[in-house]
């Protein structure tokens, strides 16, 4: 399994980034190899409209098939998330990316739907 | 000839400014009022009139047809609104982000995006004797006010000779749908009031008409009220005061009933008279 967060910095000991549209990277997590892999979505910065579309495309890019994230997404976001299958969970804002991993692995986040 | 009655500041008084000088215009005159604030059209709150023309105001938008499409992620490359998304079984568009610039549906190798029409608004034309009223009035949920202002301008020059007298009654701000009712009008009326706020965002207002390379004047609202500091910055940037409305608790309380102000306050008939004149010595200045 791969998990994406949206995340503050490039490491799991980051900050999350409780956006999702504007968050400033994504950060994947790969069950299987044990591995990081980032992006880096600060260009969505300049965007005025459409921030978490282009985000939403960053993370298929990316593989992911459970996004952790803080607020929770927007209209579009959500309606792009629900279609593509991209289980979503929300409240992990506070943590860094590790204990919201863990929060999520332990079954304490919210699953946004 | 085209008069763009704008702002930078909200609630400065275009509209009081519009109708009323267009009222006042129209007896001895044939004038167009066109309300291109789409977002909140008031003008014809002030006027009774009869319907000429209605119509419904539709842009173009893409529709993805699933059958035809081969995934191939062009449309969601070439969009530069973000309004266009592969979720992998589908492509998504997003109608509020798109500026119709028909990219996509150009650009697709197997035609899966055809155009279509999408209500976004309605155009009125209404007259009472001399004066006509155009609006438009875009629809409730729809954030793009350009295109409407667009399609009702295209309306007045395909309705209207060139040497009719338009006032074009614009949205407040400096934003795209300012831009859209200023950009190609002959000259342009700041409304504005002599307080800091009013300052400041005429300020703007002037930076961006100047860069428009429009004429512009400014008619101070509420004269009386704030400081000195709005004639001051005209006098240094040598922008003509064309009138000042007096600050009058009379005017406010017309205004509230929805009505007309210069029948009722002379002070404010008078100072609307010298903004006939100024549009009156343009058009001849234009003319010759």
């Amino acid at each position: 399994m791969k998990i994406a967060f949206t995340s503050q910095g490039t490491t799991p000991d980051a900050p999350m980034d409780p956006r999702f549209g504007r968050t400033a990277f994504l950060l994947v997590y790969d069950e299987e190899s044990g591995q990081y892999e980032h992006c880096d979505n600060r260009q969505v910065e300049g965007v005025a409209h459409g921030a978490a579309v282009q985000t939403a495309r960053r993370l298929f890019e990316m593989g992911a098939q459970v996004l952790v994230t803080g607020n929770g997404p927007g209209g579009n976001a959500a309606s792009v998330l629900q279609r593509s299958g991209v289980q979503t969970f929300i409240g992990a804002g506070g943590m860094t990316v590790e204990r919201a991993y863990a929060a999520w692995k332990s079954g304490k986040l919210q699953r946004f739907e | 000839m085209r008069v763009a009655i704008a702002s930078g500041k909200g609630g400065t008084g275009k509209t009081t400014v519009s109708v009323n000088l267009a009222d006042l215009l129209a007896r001895h005159r044939p004038v167009v009022l066109a309300d291109l604030d789409v977002e909140e059209p008031n003008s014809g709150l002030f006027v009774q009139a009869e319907t000429v023309h209605e119509e419904a105001v539709h842009r173009m938008v893409p529709s993805w047809v699933a059958d035809q499409c081969t995934f191939c992620g062009v449309c969601q490359e070439v969009c530069q609104f973000n309004a266009l998304i592969e979720t992998g079984s589908e492509v998504m568009v997003f109608r509020e982000l798109c500026h119709s610039c028909y990219a996509c549906s150009e650009l697709c190798p197997v035609e899966a995006l055809p155009m279509t029409p999408m209500k976004i608004g309605d155009l009125s034309h209404r007259r009472s004797g001399s004066l006509d009223l155009v609006q438009g009035c875009l629809d409730i949920g729809q954030e793009q006010a350009v295109p409407l202002i667009a399609h009702t301008l295209d309306y007045l020059g395909a309705r209207f000779s060139k040497d009719t007298l338009i006032l074009c009654d614009a949205p407040p701000g400096t934003a795209c749908s300012m831009i859209e009712a200023v950009k190609d009008a002959d000259f342009v009326l700041l409304v504005t009031e002599p307080t800091p706020f009013g300052l400041h965002d005429l300020k703007l207002a002037v930076e961006t008409v100047r860069g428009l390379g429009r004429p512009c004047a400014v008619v101070i609202n509420r004269h009386g009220l704030g400081n000195a500091d709005v004639e001051a910055y005209c006098r240094q940037e040598g922008i003509p005061v064309a009138a000042r409305l007096p600050h009058s608790r009379e005017a406010a309380q017309c205004y509230a009933r929805g009505q007309l102000i210069h029948p009722h306050v002379p002070e404010v008939a008078a100072q609307l008279e010298a903004v006939a004149g100024f549009i009156q010595r343009i058009e001849q200045e234009g003319a010759a």
